[in-house]
């Protein structure tokens, strides 16, 4: 397994958005069990030492590859796009005001008459959100080779998952303060 | 020169003698050490046929005794014998004092990072006493199996954090036990209760024990036992029961609450009779509570089943928030739960039982035994783990309880590794310089979920140096934060620009320090009058010679990755260790071992990946 080897090749896939995760989870079985700790407690320190890598990286490949969000980004990465986080969030006014919306009712929810039925129905939207920008993803990553514009696109549409995976888990948060006071 | 023997591949060159190993549930009131003997794994009793060892240490000026004796001294010497200690493990002194606030022991502050307890034996840590009852387990075991144990399983409940692991692991070290894995005590469990039932699917294991709250979601599939999701309390379970129940004693009973009123004898004694009545309260509707109090009278009162349930009811109300939390963290609803494992003695509670099952909508199961289930698997996993198990199919994949991170700016932790991530796993970051010149960088880790240091846990301070001096931002540090297959971290980091790996000194923040350790396991040998040399001796020998015994089964397996040089160079210096472990010089062991795993790093890294390409070839889609 070389340094290069992509997470595809270690799972021997093809490099494609659309995946079967059941197959992927079996895969990923198949190779824990040659590669785990506990297949080698009695080896030798270098041997242990080895095992923990081999399976730290097919864990990391795993969860990149599970992950939609994740998956999209590693496509793009694969074709030289980089995710320098800070400088390039340039995101249409549009989504960044209904992020700044959405934020605002959550802060509000708790002056709200029944806080956990509007929380309810903002994790609805957001999921359904979610769901709206992972369809747009999966449609323009079916492209083999993409085109810089296309690239460009498809990254605006990963920040905008992280975003919204942000404000998800947020939600979340929200969710269990609420029902640690009930 | 000789020809070398090759046996057919998949084949042992010596199917291997029967190794003895153990599971060994630590617990907070009990302890228990399980083996598995013919297939099936038991507990291990003493000689007068007792299975469980209560976790209680009793310290003499000149000897220690551990286990029911100590407990029933509990009374009349509280201070000298320590019950509970699982509590203190990886905790400051002031987690102690926050975590319920009440210290039932003499607590001496010092230089360590680690509280002292004062007893009558001089000052002992909580790593010091866990080892003390692991010792008891160990020659248990020992006697009962006939042998010295190659290595053995401690369980921790998942929710520990690293302080509280790598405080487990040392009192094994200590206790001169092989620790092989620290298993998570609700996995344990599953392996225990989905390899005797056969179960395929979604499980949850709610294990409410004496003093900590554990809930997995894991899925079962053909052997493989995958951690989806952990979450619970490590301050939370049965002993606050007692203590809930004390406190209404206390006030029935008009005993002043303020603390300087209540002797250590009294509280004993109130703890004592609490958990008598909450265990009458398992199989009856009321309990009678007879009190002695200090002025020698007694005070009468009865505690029904309702009063109970009443006082306990918040207590199991938070745990069904980690319940709620781990159902969302491994992306399954309540009603694809197949089945609800309880595990721990405190879900023995009727009305846990009936919350619990409230909350999965279904009823949970108790016909396995909730308080040896976890050391029979970690017993399973233990035999599996020094290659006993011919049935391979046994892998445990479990996950990180809460997310690691370092502070940033502004007292700020950034998320490395979040909370129930598969491990082992490790993650990289880049780090640059602030200043002109800078040659040392510190880091500081920390566990938990929030966005403020001061709301997260400290793990420890990692200083760098040797960084090459440069201008400010030029320098680019990559730091490797590793979690490994026990949950415990370790960071590595190389200098990009040069290619140099950068020193590292940790200060852990709740731990024992290596030298710490090193200290205590000299003195606790010197205690038994062994002999250093001669046990350090022993241990390098039988290293050395499980490290021969290794290469020769791989030899044999995947001999034919090797060219001829290269099988002989190996066997050169093999052999080289084959004579050498024979003498008596540890040092030389050392380097003849060291030496042997250098010679054959290329040959285990083609291996290993030889194995990855096979573990896929021959498969196609249409088989999984």
């Amino acid at each position: 397994m070389a340094e290069t080897q992509t997470h595809f090749e270690l799972f021997e896939l093809p490099v494609s958005f659309e995946l079967d995760l059941q197959d992927l989870s079996q895969r990923y079985r198949e190779l824990q069990r040659t590669v785990h700790p506990d297949k080698f407690a009695n080896a030798s320190e270098h041997e242990r030492r080895l095992s923990v890598e081999k399976t730290a990286a097919i864990n990391e490949a795993y969860q990149t590859l599970k992950s939609p969000q994740h998956r999209a980004r590693y496509m793009l990465e694969l074709q030289s796009v980089s995710f320098d986080n800070e400088k390039d969030t340039a995101l249409d006014q549009d989504f960044l005001m209904e992020q700044i919306e959405l934020r605002e009712s959550l802060a509000e929810l708790s002056q709200s008459d029944d806080p956990l039925a509007n929380l309810n129905q903002i994790m609805v939207d957001i999921k359904k959100r979610i769901t709206l920008v992972l369809d747009d993803i999966r449609e323009q990553l079916a492209t083999e080779q993409l085109d810089d514009k296309q690239k460009n696109s498809v990254k605006q549409l990963v920040h905008k998952m992280q975003f919204l995976n942000k404000l998800q888990q947020e939600a979340e948060y929200q969710e269990e303060n609420l029902l640690d006071v009930i | 020169m000789a020809l070398l023997q090759i046996s057919e591949p998949g084949q042992s060159t010596n199917p291997h003698e029967h190794r003895l190993a153990a599971g060994i549930d630590l617990g907070t009131t009990n302890s228990l050490i399980a083996s598995v003997k013919s297939g099936l794994a038991e507990t291990l009793p003493d000689s007068q046929g007792c299975h469980t060892l209560p976790s209680v240490v009793r310290y003499f000026a000149n000897k220690i005794i551990v286990g029911a004796e100590a407990k029933s001294a509990a009374t009349e010497d509280p201070l000298n014998t320590i019950s509970s200690v699982k509590r203190y493990m990886g905790r400051g002194l002031k987690d102690i004092e926050e975590h319920g606030g009440r210290k039932p022991y003499d607590f001496v502050e010092n230089d360590s990072a680690v509280p002292r307890i004062q007893t009558v034996a001089g000052e002992v840590s909580p790593v010091e006493v866990s080892a003390e009852i692991l010792k008891i387990l160990k020659q248990r075991a020992e006697a009962s199996l006939g042998g010295s144990l190659t290595g053995v399983v401690i369980t921790v409940p998942a929710y520990f954090d690293d302080a509280q692991r790598q405080a487990t692991k040392d009192a094994g070290k200590l206790a001169g036990l092989n620790v092989l894995r620290l298993l998570n005590e609700p996995t344990a469990a599953a392996v225990a209760y989905g390899l005797d039932k056969k179960t395929e699917g979604v499980i949850a294991v709610y294990d409410l024990g004496g003093g900590t709250f554990d809930i997995s979601i894991l899925r079962l599939n053909k052997g493989v036992f995958e951690v989806m999701a952990t979450a619970g309390d490590t301050a939370l379970g049965g002993d606050d029961f007692d203590y809930i129940i004390s406190k209404w004693i206390m006030q029935q009973a008009k005993i002043s609450e303020k603390a300087n009123d209540v002797s250590h004898h009294q509280m004993r004694r109130l703890m004592r009779d609490a958990c008598s009545a909450k265990e009458t309260l398992t199989h009856s509707d009321v309990a009678e509570l007879n009190i002695e109090l200090d002025d020698g009278s007694t005070w009468r009162g009865l505690l029904t089943q309702d009063t109970f349930n009443q006082l306990i009811a918040p207590l199991i109300q938070k745990t069904l928030l980690p319940c709620r939390r781990a159902l969302r963290d491994a992306g399954v609803d309540a009603s694809e739960v197949q089945s609800v494992v309880m595990v721990g003695g405190s879900t023995r509670v009727p009305s846990v039982r009936d919350k619990v099952g409230e909350f999965f909508g279904q009823k949970p199961l108790t016909d396995i035994d909730p308080d040896t289930v976890v050391a029979m698997g970690a017993a399973i996993q233990a035999d599996a783990l020094v290659g006993n198990k011919s049935d391979g199919d046994l892998l445990l994949l479990d996950v990180i309880p809460l997310s690691l991170g370092l502070e940033t700016m502004g007292g700020l932790v950034e998320k490395v590794i979040s909370r129930n991530t598969t491990i082992p796993v490790a993650r990289a970051q880049d780090f640059t310089t602030f200043k002109d010149g800078q040659t040392a960088m510190s880091i500081h880790a920390l566990q938990g979920e929030r966005e403020l240091v001061s709301d997260c846990r400290s793990l420890g301070r990692f200083t760098l140096h040797g960084i090459p001096p440069m201008v400010a931002g030029a320098a680019r540090i990559r730091v490797t934060f590793q979690v490994d297959a026990d949950g415990l971290l370790s960071i590595t980091a190389r200098d990009e620009t040069s290619g140099v790996e950068s020193g590292i000194e940790v200060k852990p923040s709740y731990g024992l320090t290596d030298t710490e350790i090193e200290t205590m396991l000299r003195d606790s040998i010197e205690n038994a009058e062994d002999d250093v040399t001669a046990r350090m001796l022993r241990e390098q020998q039988i290293e050395a010679e499980r490290m021969l015994e290794a290469l020769d089964a791989a030899l044999a397996d995947d001999g034919d990755l090797l060219n001829a040089e290269e099988h002989q160079k190996i066997e050169l210096v093999a052999n080289a260790l084959r004579d050498i472990k024979q003498g008596n010089d540890v040092r030389a062991i050392k380097d003849a071992k060291a030496a042997l795993d250098n010679a054959a790093t290329e040959f285990v890294a083609r291996r290993m990946d030889g194995n990855i390409k096979k573990a896929l070839a021959g498969h196609n889609v249409n088989e999984f």
